[in-house]
């Protein structure tokens, strides 16, 4: 099976400053990596840079498209990096109330990504957005009422609706059940679970918590002070920890 | 005092000259300017006063309206206004005029190729209302990316049943550009597409101007099942009996009694002279 | 007749590093060679603290092996698991190594069907056929109807247990580890389980296991691997 993403000596630097250095992996279809590291430990930059949201200081990301043409991130232009986005790549935001449109109502915030597809069948477009609400457990009476009268877990939900409309290839997550209650991640957890299996997303997802790690992802990068410090499977990683940072990692987690 | 021909130096009609060709040549996109201060408000029509002002030669005929009327405040201060800086000569009459300023209306008497619409623009930018980030709709623009527009059309829809935007309704012009009409109501959409006569907008504080040059394609945008439509009334005017024209729902006296007329007046009074004859 | 040879451990080391504990090393396996072939049962004898476990998960890749090799039949060739790359883990432990633990790894919110069935979604089973062959191993293993469609998380052990098994062992694989898989469970469910290890067997299947159980370890080893824990370095 040929990788979807190919990473190789990726680093971003602010300044003299280190954001994220030296960083390799491949990410295969239907297969979700996890990263996993403390606040500050470069998860975001490094995801940030592998979604195109900012330019490699150094090393390359490469990804395949669905026309099977490999593209070179770094050096995409503005017009590649906004179609890629809207049509093969889907980013969810730990808030997500940056990552809906706020002002529409939970509908048009499905839809919106199917409309900039092209759609242009309005009964069609509440058909689906009634059965993207209803897939991510969100009363699809609900359609038309604002974002904003929406729990956080609603909104996230409605976010990775928002995001999954369009059945993108490739999925960006940063933190998406962070700042949630434990029980309202439960269900976000299980739902993303669900989704990746049945849409076989590729994913890469940025966590400091290594039970979603366990729960989603068959392997994960470990992050310290911008380096990858051990890669594996996760249940290697979470089991057979290696380096000091990810045996300190795992024995920190309180178990219940 | 004397002023310059036109109340402009020549240097900025220049300037708006060569704004206005570019405009010309790049249909619907909004092409900075160097926006001067004018002797009114900004709202009052400073921007359709510009390109206005850099048109004019002695030979012209100006036409001002306002909401389709020629009597109205805003319209009898800016034809005189030009009377005095310029010296033309101004009519009422639409088919008597080369160069048309307009707020809100596009008269109902067909165009012709010598003629040129002028319209004042509130906000040029009909993304704004969704996308607050002008570096953000620029690049929308750029790219030709306007799905989002679709997104104000689909909460019309949701939330009325219909797309009830009735004025200032977004067109995508020669299939490029999406481009604000100005606050015309949408019933004066068609008379956009493939018009005869040159059609530039201007807005003054916003410093943008653009064009919808000769039998240029104006696509109102619209979803496959909720396709675009131009309002309808059950009443013809009361003055003229026209059943084709755009309407106001007028007042007539303090128990509530309304009529409708013709919001054109100069068509209005036209057919009614006819009627007579 | 000599059946396949589906497994062998060559001179085999184990041990951990503690880095937080002032870099303690523990050795918990070192020089252990194993073959085993299609159709037998080895069953891992001797003393808690001799590393039985832990050579289970070595070779399941769930821990990462210090010294030595691992080489598995896998689609027709063969493969040193020790040094394959995730991908290819993942692919064997898909398709040809299967492993059941004691503990069943309960995640939120799904249902014991949905549980047994995935492995049988994950190999390309469409979804009506994976939950129907899981109602049914679920049934054999007397999981009352009634927790199916809960999730086993308040389950008791012995449910959570079989939940497990018949998660393990609904897709057929070539290899299959078991850790202990009948702990909790009473005479009549250990019938249940030596019958569909039996059925494994025949099938093929080469088992290596874990059974604390004296009267279970006779019903299914064809063989025992004795081990020892290594004496203090």
């Amino acid at each position: 099976m040929s990788a979807l993403l190919q990473v190789r000596g990726l680093g971003r630097h602010y300044g003299q400053r280190i954001g994220c250095e030296d960083v390799s992996f491949d990410l295969h279809p239907g297969e979700l990596l996890c990263i996993v590291g403390e606040s500050g430990s470069g998860k975001s930059t490094l995801l940030n840079t592998v979604a195109a949201q900012q330019a490699p200081s150094a090393g390359s990301a490469c990804y395949r498209q669905r026309s099977g043409g490999w593209l070179e991130l770094g050096a995409l232009g503005e017009a590649d990096r906004r179609r890629l986005a809207r049509e093969e790549w889907g980013f969810v935001t730990q808030n997500p109330r940056d990552g809906l449109r706020l002002n529409v109502s939970a509908g048009a915030n499905v839809a919106e990504r199917l409309m900039a597809l092209g759609m242009r069948n309005y009964a069609q477009l509440r058909d689906i957005a009634r059965g993207w609400l209803e897939r991510v457990e969100i009363d699809p009476a609900r359609i038309d009422d604002a974002p904003t009268s929406f729990s956080g877990g609603m909104q996230q939900r409605l976010q990775i609706a928002r995001t999954l409309v369009t059945q993108p290839r490739l999925v960006f997550m940063d933190e998406p059940t962070a700042g949630l209650d434990v029980s309202v991640q439960a269900r976000i957890l299980d739902l993303l679970r669900r989704l990746v299996n049945e849409l076989g997303l590729a994913a890469v997802m940025v966590t400091h918590d290594l039970a979603v790690a366990r729960l989603l992802a068959a392997r994960t990068l470990v992050m310290q002070g911008g380096r990858v410090v051990e890669t594996g499977l996760t249940d290697q990683i979470l089991d057979d920890p290696q380096h000091p940072y990810t045996q300190l990692l795992v024995s920190s987690v309180l178990t219940t | 005092m004397t002023y310059n021909f036109a109340f402009l130096d020549e240097d900025t009609k220049r300037m708006l000259r060569r704004a206005l060709l570019k405009a010309v040549a790049i249909p619907g996109y909004q092409v900075p300017f160097g926006s001067r201060e004018m002797p009114l408000p900004y709202g009052w029509g400073t921007g359709g006063i510009q390109v206005t002002a850099a048109l004019l030669g002695p030979d012209d005929v100006l036409k001002v309206i306002d909401q389709g009327a020629d009597d109205t405040t805003n319209a009898v201060n800016i034809r005189r206004f030009f009377h005095r800086v310029a010296g033309v000569a101004t009519t009422e009459h639409t088919a008597e005029a080369t160069l048309i300023q307009t707020r809100h209306r596009i008269p109902e008497t067909s165009l012709r190729e010598d003629q040129i619409l002028v319209f004042q623009v509130p906000e040029p930018e009909p993304l704004r209302t969704l996308e607050p980030r002008e570096a953000e709709t620029r690049t929308l623009h750029a790219l030709a990316d306007y799905g989002l527009m679709h997104v104000k059309l689909y909460e019309d829809i949701a939330q009325y049943g219909h797309i009830a935007t009735s004025y200032d309704y977004p067109v995508l012009v020669d299939g490029r550009f999406l481009t604000s009409p100005s606050p015309i109501p949408k019933f004066d959409n068609p008379k956009l597409d493939r018009s005869p006569a040159l059609m530039l907008f201007g807005a003054g504080r916003e410093k943008r101007l653009y064009a919808i040059p000769p039998y240029t394609r104006v696509e109102s945008l619209a979803f496959d099942d909720h396709p675009f439509e131009i309002q309808r009334w059950e009443h013809r005017c009361e003055l003229c009996g026209s059943g084709e024209s755009y309407l106001d729902e007028v007042v007539v006296d303090d128990r509530g009694t309304r009529m409708f007329v013709c919001s054109d007046t100069d068509f209005c009074s036209g057919r009614r002279t006819e009627a007579q004859a | 007749m000599t059946a396949d040879l589906m497994l062998e451990l060559r001179d085999i080391g184990k041990s951990f590093e503690l880095h937080h504990q002032h870099g303690a090393r523990l050795d918990v396996l070192r020089g252990l060679d194993l073959r085993l072939h299609a159709g037998e049962c080895v069953v891992l004898s001797g003393p808690s603290g001799a590393g039985k476990s832990t050579l289970l998960r070595v070779i399941y890749a769930n821990y990462r092996l210090s010294f030595g090799a691992v080489h598995l039949r896998h689609a027709g060739r063969w493969l040193d698991l020790a040094r394959a790359t995730p991908h290819e883990v993942l692919e064997v432990r898909r398709h040809t190594l299967g492993y059941v633990s004691q503990f069943l790894r309960v995640i939120p919110r799904v249902p014991a069907l949905d549980i047994v069935a995935e492995p049988l979604l994950q190999a390309g089973m469409g979804e009506g056929e994976a939950r129907r062959r899981a109602g049914d191993l679920l049934h054999r293993l007397n999981v009352p109807e009634r927790l199916w469609l809960l999730p086993p998380g308040t389950f008791s052990g012995g449910e959570q247990q079989r939940v497990n098994i018949a998660r393990g062992l609904i897709v057929r694989r070539p290899i299959l580890l078991l850790d202990e898989p009948t702990a909790s469970l009473d005479a009549a469910n250990r019938d249940v389980v030596a019958q569909l290890l039996a059925e494994a067997r025949a099938d093929g299947s080469a088992v290596l296991g874990i059974f604390h159980d004296e009267d279970m370890r006779d019903r299914v080893a064809t063989r025992l691997f004795p081990m020892q824990a290594l004496e203090a370095a």
